[in-house]
Formats: C-alpha cells, structure tokens, sequence
C-alpha cells in the first residue's frame, strides 16, 4: 500500500493528553510518522484536512451483533458499516447471542462472519459460563486461542459465587480479562427505572441505585480473592464510586465502563413512557449523571462504550414495563460524547483516552493511539457541525436510538481502518 | 377556556378549571341519575367500546352504565384472557378496533403507560380506566365529586391517604388531582408501600395513623392490593390491621366531621373495620360509587363534544 498524509489537522492524541496542529504519515496500515506545520517531501498522497479534528478510531467494548441468531435486528455488515459512519474502527462483540457465543465453534462462526462482512476489526468475546446460566465455566484456554479477547455472561449475573471463584481463578491463571455486570439481580429483577420520585409518579416499578454498589463489593471481594483482572462493563451511580476508587487504591487489576447513555441521559428523559429510552441498567437521577460524567473525565472511569445494542420496532412497541431494553449506539456515540466537550466536562484528549486509549489498552491492543508505529485506525472529524439526528438515517438494521431529532454537535467526515478509508468521501 | 382534552389519560394534563368543569357537569348527571327518566341523548349515535385487559366489574359496571345513561352503544371487551393469549400486540388490539370506527374507547391495562400507547394510535376519544400503577383518573375525578359535595370545598382541607401507597393508581391520581386543587396531603401507611420520593412531590409521609390522621378532613382508604403482594411487604393481615386499618379508635383522631372514604371493593377487616364502613354517618363510600356513574358520564360528554368539533374541523 502507498503511503498518504493527512496534513493541516488538530490531532487528538489522548496518551500525551495533549492537542496540537499538524499531520501524519501512513505507510502499510502504520502511522510511520507525526509532523508539525508543512508535510515532509517524501510524504506520499498529501490531503489537506482544513482544521479538522483527527483522532484514534474509537474501540467499543460490548456491541451487539445480532448475529448468530437475530440477522433482521442487525449483521457484521450492517454494524460494521455504522461503526465505521461512526468513527468506530474496533467493536470487541458480545456473547449473548442465540446462540450464546461459548465454544470454539461459534466463536469460529462469529469470527469468520465479521470477517466478511465488516469493514471494521471485529474483536468477539465469549461467554464466561455455558450458555450463561452461571453453573459451569467455558473452555476459557481454547475460546482464547481461537480469538476471544475478553470473558462476559452480558448482563446475567454469576450469582453462585463458588462457580464464578473458580471462573475468576482460571481466567487469571490463562492471562483472561472477564467483564461482568454488576447490578445485583435479586434487587434489580423486574425493575424498569430507578427508584425515585419519576419511578413512583410513572407508576413503574423501579430499582435501587444501591444494586449497583451491592454488586460491585461482591466482585471486588471476589477479586482480592482471585486476583483476575476485571473490567466493569457499565458503572452508572454516584454511590458506587467511591468503592471502585478504593478496589483501585488497593490494587486490584480492575478498570470500569460506562454507556454514553448514562452520561448524555437521565431518568426524566423516559418521559412519558418513551421505550427507546430503556436501557440496562436504567437512566439514573442527573446526581448519578453528573458523577459519573466527572468520574469519566478524572479517569476513575477508564472506559466510554456504546453498549450497542438492537432492539425491532415490535420489541420496542409495547408498554413499558414489557419492552425490550436496549439502545444502539455505534454511530451517534462519537457526536453524543461530544456534548461533554461542549458542556466544558472534559477536553478532547479527555474523551479520547476513554473512548480509544483506555479501552485499547485493556484488552492489549496496539491501536487507540496517534504515535508512530501505532496501527492507521482513524477517524476525522468536525467537532462542531450542528445536525438533528433522523433515525431512520441510521445504517444499524435497527433504529432504536434515544438520540432521534435531538440536536447534536459533531459530524465524523472519514474513517481509516489499518490505513484503508471505510468511511467518508474521498478527501 | 373550557375543557380541551382530546383523551382524558390521568389527572396529569389537566388543568383545575378542566377539573371544576367536569365536576360542575357531573353535579348535573346526578341530578338527572337521581330523577326517574334517568336519559339524556348527549352521546346518541356514539359507540363506546370498553376495552379491559384487567378483571374488572365495578368500573366497568360504571362505565357501562354511564354509557347506556347517555344514550351510546356500548360494547364491552373483556381482553384479560383472548387475543392477549394469542399473541396479538396491544397495538394490533387497539388496530382492529379502531377500524370498528368506535368514538370512546375505555381502558384498563395492567401496564403503566399502555392506555397512553394506545391512545397515540387511534382517531378516537380515550379515557384511563386504570394503567399499572400508574393512574386511575376518573376514581380521583369521582372522589374529589364527593369531597366537593360533602365538605362544600376542594381547596384547603387536609386529607390523609392511607395504606398500600405503592400499588396503587387511586393513590396517585388523587395525589396530583388534589394537589392541582391545593389541598394539603398526607400518606399515611407502613414505609415498605410508601414508593420512593413521595417527600418530594410535596407530600407529608407518617408512618403512624394516630399521627397521620390528627386534625384531617378526610379519610381515604386504599385497598391492600393482596393480588400484587409478590414479596411480603407487610408481616401479616391481622398485623396491618392492627397498626393501619381503620377503626372508630383510630378515626377519633380526625375531625369530629372527618369523612371516610374507599375507592372498593374493601377489605373488611383488613384496612378498615366492617362497622365502620357501614356507618352512613362517617363513610361516604355508596356515595362514592353512585359519584363514579355521573363523574363518567361528564368525562364522556366532554371528550365527545371535543371530539365532535375536531372531526367538523377536519
């Protein structure tokens, strides 16, 4: 592959925290080198960005790929393809497929689908336990070998916790990273909201935000046991922060996610019974909104995530309490994070260590980074163009967005993926 | 201003003087309930389909007949046990009758929210027979008719809500219609029905019913909801009796004039004592059903009068 340069850019470079004006050189899929002001003589095709912001591809941990099993709510192609409308170049894929993705075989099936299919990497999971009914570990070592980068039952929780000892012990032993949901079940089950004042007017029943920190002290006990190395997929409420800042004090290999939904929404925001606003765990108070958007931007959380997940028209037309949670996320989740920029929460660098560095670095990767030698996964884009999201604009086979005709900031104008371009028009 | 509702789906959305104006009609259907030709044609040539996805007789009785008063069609849907099973949609429910051309649809869902989704889907007038947990309006509509009728007011009195809180849709729709009406409101019953936030709303919350019922204007009763007990709120019936049912004990500490009041069908000895709700010189409860009839003939009329003048304006 020739080698091209993408000059005159701000660069977003989340390891140095830093931004600045210049430009970079691809040769082969690799950034080979960073300029400041003019591009170097030898520098192959030379486009000109015009100021635009030129950052790490986001790395997504937790899409949902309804594949196998659900192909009409959404494919590798089509998830690939809004990944890449959306600035994505990474989807680390969940497990909780039909079937479950917990054998070498599936994993396999999974594997050589997105390879089809999806213009961007595909890095899949597997399920922790069997068909995740938490009673017997998967073959961790061979799901390992054949590609899984991390270990997650979705949001099925391993409530016996002799099963998910021994499941913790093997993964660290074979080097694995389990990612676990931590909103404990018992306390959780049949909620819609969060309790409160809006769950009690609304007349639906509503879980504690206490759930959230009960599940997390489970773990984290678990986690000095076991030593495992441990990734929270959402952490969405004010009062289990402050646990996981002392897991972390003591140091325990663990790290935590969180939705862009939890930290652009609230619990009013669901309205008057408004099913796209359903999500696992539910939208929280704007206490809980506003700790965790500082959380994100102090680095106590590492991890912003789409948690990408499809949900047809007919799963979501119901009552509330019988509608199905879930919300996409892959292409909004760029323009929607961008509104903590502007509300002042956090700087571009801030953002981008969360939604390219942090998780590339969990899961052991050599990309979400601007250095040289790291791989061309790239998105460009205008950090201010105003638009109102239509839904059905959307290339996810489902539309199920919380974010349709809101008004949002920033427009993703071309995406690279080992230095190939999978998105935008040819600059 | 009038009344401008196209579906009368809580209390939420209504204003108080869409509220006084409901209940200023409905002090006429009682009259002409109370006369012996006890019709009017205010609704002739309508058809009003009421739709139950809940096991109901009495509101659906008084839905009925409020109807029948006025002289529509009625049909009744009992839905609790046949499409449902089928697996038809809610929304393919409500399809299948709208193309039936009804002009009232009256629901009761056991969802939160159902009757509003229903609403957004049909070209017809819709009115909340009870959602979930969520709201109950013409119950609330019926019970500030009795208080208006028996207290001369709907303003300024102190009125305690008792018992199960959490389950129930009377509850709240009473909560934000006399709110609206500035009224000062208590609820009064164990912490484990008490839903989270009430302080919030503006409410005083007791856990004591000596204390909660001190110096209040009115007693409402609400119905332990035994059918929606899924993980032992309360220890036992004869306990809850003895700390939160309602006896002439515990009653002595309202008003000598309080009124005691209970949305049904009651629980004798459960939340409030047998005796006590028979006692036509405090309960007020036969009043309050014979209320609901003439609370839902209003409602109907004025949402069929809004209706009327919508489809000449199309």
């Amino acid at each position: 592959m020739s080698a091209f340069t993408l000059t005159n850019a701000r660069l977003i470079d989340p390891e140095t925290g830093e931004e600045s004006l210049g430009g970079i050189t691809v040769e082969d899929g690799v950034i080979t080198a960073r300029h400041e002001g003019a591009p170097p003589a030898d520098a192959g095709t030379v486009t000109e960005c015009n100021g635009l912001c030129l950052a790490p591809g986001i790395v997504d941990i937790g899409v949902k790929v309804c594949e196998p099993g659900e192909r009409h709510k959404e494919s590798f192609g089509s998830a690939g393809q809004a990944a890449a409308a959306g600035g994505v170049t990474t989807i680390v894929t969940r497990p909780d497929t039909t079937p479950v993705i917990d054998t070498p075989e599936t994993l396999e099936f999974v594997i050589r689908r997105a390879r089809e299919a999806a213009p961007v990497r595909v890095l899949p999971m597997a399920t922790l336990t069997k068909n995740r009914e938490g009673r017997e570990m998967t073959e961790i070592g061979f799901l390992m070998d054949t590609g899984a980068v991390a270990f997650s039952d979705g949001d099925h929780v391993v409530t016996n916790t002799k099963v998910l000892v021994r499941a913790l012990t093997y993964a660290r032993a074979r080097g694995a990273l389990v990612i676990g949901h931590i909103q404990e079940p018992v306390l959780s089950a049949g909620a819609a909201v969060t309790s409160g004042k809006f769950a009690s007017l609304r007349g639906l029943p509503g879980v504690s935000p206490m759930a959230e920190r009960m599940g997390l002290d489970r773990d984290v006990a678990l986690l000095e046991m076991t030593g495992a190395a441990y990734h929270i997929d959402q952490i969405t409420t004010a009062r289990a922060l402050p646990a996981l800042e002392r897991a972390k004090a003591n140091g325990l290999d663990i790290t935590a996610g969180v939705s862009i939904h939890h930290l652009t929404l609230n619990e009013f925001d669901v309205a008057d019974y408004r099913t796209f606003f359903k999500v696992k765990p539910p939208l929280r108070s704007e206490d809980d909104r506003v700790a965790v958007v500082g959380a994100v931007a102090s680095g106590l959380i590492d991890v912003i995530c789409s948690m990408h997940t499809p949900q047809d028209e007919e799963s979501k037309r119901l009552p509330y309490e019988a509608a199905a949670s879930g919300a996409v996320g892959l292409q909004t989740l760029l323009p929607a994070a961008m509104r903590l920029v502007h509300s002042g929460d956090m700087t571009l660098a801030q953002l981008w260590r969360a939604l390219s560095l942090n998780p590339a670095r969990r899961l052991g990767l050599a990309c979400g980074r601007l250095s040289e030698g790291a791989p061309a996964d790239l998105v460009l884009f205008d950090p201010d163009a105003p638009f109102v999201l239509d839904r059905a604009n959307l290339l996810s086979k489902s539309k199920n967005t919380p974010f349709d005709e809101a008004r949002m900031q920033g427009r993703v104008r071309a995406t690279w993926v080992a230095g190939r371009q999978v998105h935008g028009d040819a600059l | 201003m009038g009344f401008r509702q196209d579906h009368l789906l809580g209390i939420e959305p209504l204003a108080p003087d869409e509220i006084q104006e409901i209940l200023d009609l409905a002090d006429d259907y009682v009259a002409l309930s109370r006369s012996d030709d006890k019709h009017s044609d205010a609704l002739a040539g309508l058809t009003q389909i009421n739709m139950f996805f809940e096991n109901s007789t009495r509101t659906q009785a008084s839905f009925e007949l409020a109807g029948k008063r006025l002289g529509a069609d009625v049909m009744n849907m009992s839905l609790a046990a046949s499409s449902i099973k089928k697996g038809e949609t809610l929304i393919d429910t409500a399809m299948t009758l709208n193309a039936m051309r009804p002009d009232l649809l009256v629901v009761r869902h056991p969802h939160s929210g159902a009757v509003d989704l229903l609403a957004q889907k049909v070209n017809c007038a819709v009115l909340n027979a009870g959602d979930g947990q969520h709201e109950h309006p013409t119950q609330a509509l019926l019970d500030a008719l009795t208080i208006r009728r028996k207290k001369g007011r709907l303003h300024r009195l102190s009125i305690a809500i008792c018992g199960d809180i959490a389950h129930s849709r009377v509850a709240r729709s009473n909560l934000i219609l006399l709110g609206k009406m500035e009224n000062r409101i208590r609820l009064v019953g164990p912490p484990t029905l008490i839903p989270a936030g009430m302080a919030d709303l503006g409410c005083e919350v007791y856990e004591d019913m000596a204390e909660g019922l001190r110096d209040v204007d009115v007693v409402m009763m609400l119905r332990l909801q035994k059918e929606r007990m899924d993980g032992g709120f309360i220890p036992s019936e004869r306990e809850y009796y003895h700390l939160y049912g309602l006896d002439a004990e515990k009653l002595a500490h309202a008003k000598e004039d309080a009124i005691v009041m209970h949305p049904g069908p009651m629980n004798r000895g459960v939340e409030i004592d047998g005796a006590l709700a028979d006692d036509i010189n405090r309960s007020v409860i036969q009043e309050q059903v014979e209320m609901g009839v003439s609370v839902r003939m209003a409602a109907m009329d004025l949402l069929a009068r809004n209706l009327k003048r919508r489809r000449q304006a199309a």
